[in-house]
């Protein structure tokens, strides 16, 4: 038997899961000040790193909505700030192409979200975290998810 | 070695209480063990010190381990520690994990321990997973280029110049401006021990001139930078001066016979200066320029140069250099009052800045150190200074100047009374921040010479009809409304990101934090190295500083580029882009994705392929994702290294 998680030994609220793909140099930076900051918020995110979100395939993330996960975030460094020049604008065209592509699935718009954090901004990461997880909480576990998986 | 079956061990972190008190490290190792390829799990007290190294290098030996994850804290700071722990025990580096259980569990989830806890085994689950998947790579390296190239000509370029050129390095001192010095020439004097400015910036823009190894290029403006650490090519624009440097001995009659009169910039536009000018009396080189703008075509200066240096019709150069290593020291500007009238700035005569005051009670300055209002020219009696105009203002600037303008508001009032002793001072302030050594005592000093200092930010400035200002503000320490009518209100203006600096970053391709400076690559344990290898940067360019404190960084980035200097090759990451060349159909969408030039096509019609530089490869994976037929892999972020993470944040319940 797995592990029991958050969801099951406190029975409370439910609590989604949400996979979100940070760039190395900005937001997973950021993730690290909100850690420096103690800034609290719910342990509803994993994270995974990239060097940058121009990495960040769609097929991770529609791979990531076929495993199970309520929610989608993806980060990078603000527009004009990117480490590897403009990554980060090509991220947005693949943005555009995800979000159609969440409906073709039969999800909520809601449940995909780009937004971006830079390396010194804990506290925003963590009302990112929070806000994100409210909005799918509001929408429900996603109806992709498949039986069993915690 | 490649087909090896894994044998993973996870160290897991306590990090003293920092995970420990948070989580049940415990219950995260013994997870860990269950998972495949698992062989060996410990918890450690503090897993980057030396015992906790030691314990990862005898679990290495012990259970012949091939892999290694280590679930503590950030890659960001602790990734070469471990890489360069699990390389000493015969574990390629790169087939070793991090797990961040600290910043993004413990930490942020202090009060739920069933939270941080499942949350912390499911990242090790999916770096694990990962882990299985990472293949050994090789590092290689690249020749470093002996020359170097410092951007900016300020006491931080200046001095990192001076560095490199005692070492032996060749260097090029390239500086937008037509004299080196920057703005430490400008000041009148610095505190805290208030010595003159120019007479200690003086000898050393002197000792930059006379070292051989340094190739002074003013008027001169980096306006490309491509190749990469060790490899640089930097393209610099060489501005016309209009005359023959090498002819003109800097005597200063062209200036004396030019007629028009434009506003003097050194002296922050009170008095002139001539189209044709010696940018002031230390400049080095001494040297005119011809501002062409504002030039009449008289040919005066001609006629009056005896050495005969005039050249109208000289057009812009542009220089190609080859160097190794670069610092970049552009430095800062004072905040602009102007736009929104703070203080009444620009609405009233006698509100004036910082800088301006400083040119004012300069004794080579327009007034010969005289310090008068702009209104009428009198001396004034009665001075106020504000503190912290746009600094620590939600409307402006939300960061602190560092204390900078703290102390010359405080040096400026003192110099003005011990010049003056019949003067009075008010300097208004939030929280006064001394903070280096000897800022305390010359902030007493200024009390005990009777400068008042009243705790308040003013709210209202009004002017009276004879041009006195009157400052309302609450003094906070005694609770009261003040008025205080003053003869001249001085703005102690914070620093801000010099002009141009977003172009340097992205020729640099730097970035820059939320207040706008360059960001250094980490601000305490890499205070002058940048995300771009090979390139550096001191003094204001990476935030407010004192003079002190960008000295000692333009001496630092002279240190930290000799390492590559004089060892002569440059490490080049593991983790680039390759090609699968059976996969590739040269559609060439890779070669207009990538902003470095990595790809190119070589070779005609069916021999078309394309070529990989991988030297000039940073790591970004974008190509991987263009690449439409699968061939570009990004080595140690492979499509499937990733994706075992994303098929490893769930579980089945009933596995």
């Amino acid at each position: 038997m797995a592990e029991a998680t958050a969801t099951e030994t406190t029975n409370e609220e439910w609590q989604p899961k949400i996979v979100m793909f940070c760039c190395n140099w900005c937001s997973y930076g950021g993730a690290d000040s909100a850690g420096m900051g103690r800034f609290q918020q719910p342990p509803t995110v994993r994270v995974i790193r990239v060097m940058c979100s121009g990495r960040m395939d769609p097929v991770f993330i529609l791979n990531a909505f076929l495993e199970g996960a309520d929610g989608v975030l993806f980060s990078g460094c603000h527009i004009g700030d990117c480490h590897y020049v403009n990554g980060n604008y090509k991220a947005t065209i693949k943005y555009k192409f995800l979000k159609a592509m969440v409906n073709e699935l039969g999800l909520e718009d809601e449940r995909l979200k780009l937004d971006w954090i830079s390396a010194s901004e804990g506290e925003r990461y963590a009302q990112v975290v929070t806000e994100f997880t409210e909005q799918i909480k509001k929408v429900g576990p996603s109806p992709l998810k498949p039986e069993g998986v915690i | 070695m490649e087909n090896e079956e894994p044998r993973i061990g996870v160290f897991v972190c306590e990090c003293g209480v920092n995970i420990g008190g948070y989580l049940d490290t415990q219950a995260v190792a013994d997870y860990a063990l269950t998972l495949p390829n698992v062989v060996h799990t410990k918890v450690n007290k503090f897993t980057c010190a030396d015992s906790g190294q030691a314990e990862i290098q005898a679990g290495i030996k012990e259970h012949n381990l091939n892999r290694v994850v280590v679930a503590s804290c950030t890659p960001r700071t602790h990734e070469p520690t471990f890489r360069a722990c699990c390389k000493e025990a015969g574990v390629n580096p790169y087939q070793f994990e991090f797990v961040n259980i600290r910043d993004q569990c413990s930490w942020i989830h202090m009060w739920d321990w069933e939270g941080a806890t499942a949350k912390a085994k499911d990242l090790v689950r999916m770096g694990v997973a990962r882990s299985r998947l990472l293949e050994p790579l090789k590092e290689s390296s690249v020749p470093v280029d002996q020359n170097v190239l410092v951007i900016g000509a300020g006491v931080a370029g200046m001095q990192a110049a001076i560095d490199f050129g005692d070492m032996g390095y060749n260097v090029y001192l390239v500086e937008k401006g037509p004299s080196i010095g920057g703005r430490m020439a400008r000041f009148d004097k610095v505190f805290p021990t208030n010595d003159c400015s120019i007479c200690i910036l003086g000898p050393k823009m002197v000792e930059v001139a006379r070292n051989k190894n340094i190739n002074i290029m003013t008027y001169s403006e980096v306006v490309d930078v491509g190749g990469f650490v060790g490899n640089f090519e930097a393209t610099v624009l060489h501005k016309p001066r209009y005359l023959d440097t090498d002819i003109c001995t800097g005597c200063g009659s062209c200036q004396e016979v030019c007629p028009v009169e434009l506003p003097s910039e050194f002296n922050e536009n009170f008095g002139t200066r001539k189209a044709i000018y010696i940018p002031f009396p230390q400049a080095v080189p001494m040297r005119a320029v011809l501002d062409k703008d504002n030039c009449i075509g008289c040919k005066a200066c001609e006629k009056a140069c005896e050495a005969g240096a005039i050249r109208y019709d000289q057009e812009p150069i542009y220089e190609k250099l080859k160097v190794g290593v670069i610092t970049v020291a552009v430095g800062m500007a004072a905040f602009d009052p102007l736009p929104h009238n703070n203080y009444g700035y620009g609405l009233y005569d006698n509100v004036i800045t910082t800088m301006e005051f400083e040119r004012l009670l300069n004794a080579a300055g327009p007034t010969g150190g005289h310090v008068v209002r702009p209104s009428d020219a009198v001396e004034p009696i009665t001075v106020g200074f504000i503190n912290c105009v746009g600094s620590r203002d939600v409307n402006e600037n939300v960061y602190c100047s560092g204390g900078v303008c703290c102390m010359f508001s405080i040096k400026n009032a003192q110099l003005l009374k011990e010049k003056r002793p019949e003067t009075n001072h008010f300097v208004f302030y939030m929280d006064i921040r001394a903070t280096m050594r000897g800022f305390e005592e010359a902030y007493n000093r200024a009390r005990d010479l009777g400068v008042k200092f009243i705790r308040g930010k003013p709210v209202e400035i009004t002017e009276k009809e004879n041009g006195n200002i009157v400052v309302r503000a609450e003094d906070t320490l005694k609770g009261e409304i003040v008025n205080v009518e003053l003869d001249l209100l001085v703005l102690g203006t914070g620093l801000v990101p010099n002009e141009g600096i977003n172009e340097m970053g992205a020729i640099l391709k730097l970035p820059r934090s939320a207040d706008g400076f360059l960001t250094e690559l980490h601000p305490k344990l890499a205070p002058v190295d940048t995300t771009t290898d090979g390139v550096f940067v001191a003094g204001c360019a990476a935030g407010p500083r004192d003079i002190a404190y960008a000295t000692a960084h333009g001496s630092a980035t002279a240190g930290r580029a000799t390492r590559l200097l004089s060892v002569g090759s440059a490490p080049i990451m593991g983790i680039t882009a390759r090609i699968d060349e059976d996969k590739c159909v040269v559609c060439g969408v890779c070669v207009d994705k990538c902003p470095y030039g990595v790809f190119e096509i070589v070779g005609t019609n069916g021999d078309r392929r394309i070529n990989v530089v991988e030297a000039l490869c940073k790591g970004c994976g974008t190509c991987v994702t263009a690449c439409p037929t699968g061939a570009l892999e990004q080595s140690h972020f492979k499509n499937d290294q990733v994706l075992a993470q994303v098929r490893n944040v769930f579980q089945y319940g009933g596995e």
